[in-house]
């Protein structure tokens, strides 16, 4: 279709066929719009046209735009769930910490406990054997002294009765017996 | 010229009307309604996808949101249908389901006289058919070099049926073109049709006195029309982007 003066196409000086309704009758055996071959060409060209600058910004431009937002959503989505699978196992690491420390310090403090016991003990039982010793020394002092004074009273009485016995038998026969017979008579009769 | 008086025939819808004679080296190159049409279909597309990523936020704005969802069904349709290797096909599916369905919605938008569908072109649906298959042969050639011809030898089937059945391939093949660009173009072309037809109902309905009183069937019917092709409008696109990657996957992965 040539230049058309007018907006409303007509097949101006061309043959019929341009024009898909030539006025008035509208459809009669004009062609069908979609089959007109004269068209084809203006669309074709606008085709080509629309479609490669549509192309080109599509490869070019907007869809690395938008897969671009998209990978980078996706990437600091992994990264932050990378993170918290990180920080978690971290808050683990730590509880596991804690908690061998905390077994640690009550197995130590148990350790303390016993061994001071058995600090006390040993000094509670040296102490006991101390206070022991003593006495039996004191015991046996005692016992050593009451031993020699009732040695030594015994001796006195030995005395005392060699006397007595020379002064009963002078009171009795007059006669004078010597302190030393008495004390073998005597010592005969006990013994 | 749909105004003056004789606006009834449903077939004006589709004619071709010149805006802009243009014409280089004795191709006729006019701008028409139709290619006014390509035009602001490419302008809403790439205005829309630009200035709705504008932000590029993590957070996507809705607009975002929405070029983000295309952006992964197409990403989706190609991995699916043609695998990671028909990746680099992505920007043509994605050019080809935006443009198909941009040009069938706008065709979908009623303006008086000037309401104008591409796709029910057949010039149209025939030249992105034929640009896609060229692309599958081209590229099946140039991947496979000529054993990209095995697509038309099936395999595991007896010597004796090879005569019957790679001739029934190849007519298979070479009907892909062509169902795939008649199929957008009938669609569209009826839904339009007859979406005319039911809506001049009403108006003459109106004009025929007593007969008035039946005016909304044809507006309710009209209504529902215009819902079924909406979807006919968005299903074709997806089917067109489809199909395309279908054949795609020939070219990429050889015999079948």
């Amino acid at each position: 279709m040539a230049e058309k003066s007018t907006p409303p196409r007509a097949g101006v000086g061309h043959d019929v066929q341009t024009s898909t309704a030539p006025q008035g009758e509208a459809h009669g055996g004009s062609t069908f719009p979609p089959f007109n071959s004269e068209t084809f060409a203006p669309q074709l060209v606008w085709l080509a046209l629309t479609f490669t600058i549509l192309y080109v910004l599509m490869s070019r431009l907007l869809l690395p735009r938008i897969g671009e937002v998209i990978d980078e959503r996706r990437e600091r989505i992994q990264r932050d769930l990378d993170t918290a699978e990180r920080l978690k196992s971290d808050t683990d690491k730590a509880i596991a910490t804690y908690e061998k420390a905390f077994a640690d310090a009550r197995a130590n403090a148990g350790s303390i406990a016993r061994e001071t016991r058995e600090k006390l003990d040993a000094k509670v039982a040296e102490r006991q054997a101390a206070a022991d010793a003593d006495n039996a020394a004191n015991i046996a002092a005692a016992e050593k002294s009451i031993q020699q004074t009732r040695t030594k009273a015994l001796a006195s009485v030995d005395e005392i009765a060699t006397d007595v016995a020379g002064a009963v038998i002078k009171q009795l026969i007059d006669a004078d017996v010597s302190a030393s017979d008495i004390r073998s008579a005597l010592s005969s009769r006990t013994s | 010229m749909a105004a003056e008086g004789h606006g009834h025939s449903p077939i004006e819808q589709f004619e071709i009307r010149e805006l802009l004679p243009i014409n280089i080296f004795g191709i006729d190159a006019s701008l028409t309604n139709s290619g006014a049409y390509m035009l602001v279909a490419l302008g809403l597309i790439v205005g829309f996808l630009y200035f709705s990523t504008g932000g590029r936020s993590l957070v996507p704005t809705r607009l975002q949101s929405i070029s983000e969802l295309l952006y992964e069904f197409v990403a989706n349709t190609v991995r699916e249908n043609v695998g990671n290797q028909g990746m680099q096909f992505f920007p043509l599916v994605f050019s080809l389901f935006i443009f198909v369905l941009v040009l069938n919605l706008l065709g979908m938008i009623p303006i008086p006289g000037i309401t104008f569908t591409v796709t029910s072109h057949i010039a149209i649906t025939a030249s992105l058919a034929l640009m896609v298959i060229s692309i599958v042969i081209f590229y099946g050639l140039y991947k496979h070099g000529l054993g990209f011809f095995k697509i038309f030898v099936p395999s595991g089937v007896p010597l004796a049926l090879y005569p019957l059945l790679i001739p029934i391939e190849i007519i298979s093949f070479i009907s892909r073109p062509i169902s795939l660009s008649v199929r957008l173009f009938a669609n569209m072309l009826a839904g339009h049709i007859a979406l005319k037809i039911f809506a001049g109902f009403i108006g003459v309905l109106l004009g025929a006195g007593a007969w008035a009183i039946l005016a909304p069937l044809p507006l309710a019917l009209t209504v529902a029309l215009t819902a079924l092709e909406v979807l006919v409008a968005v299903l074709q696109a997806y089917v067109f982007a489809v199909l395309t990657c279908i054949y795609l996957s020939d070219a990429v992965h050889g015999s079948h």
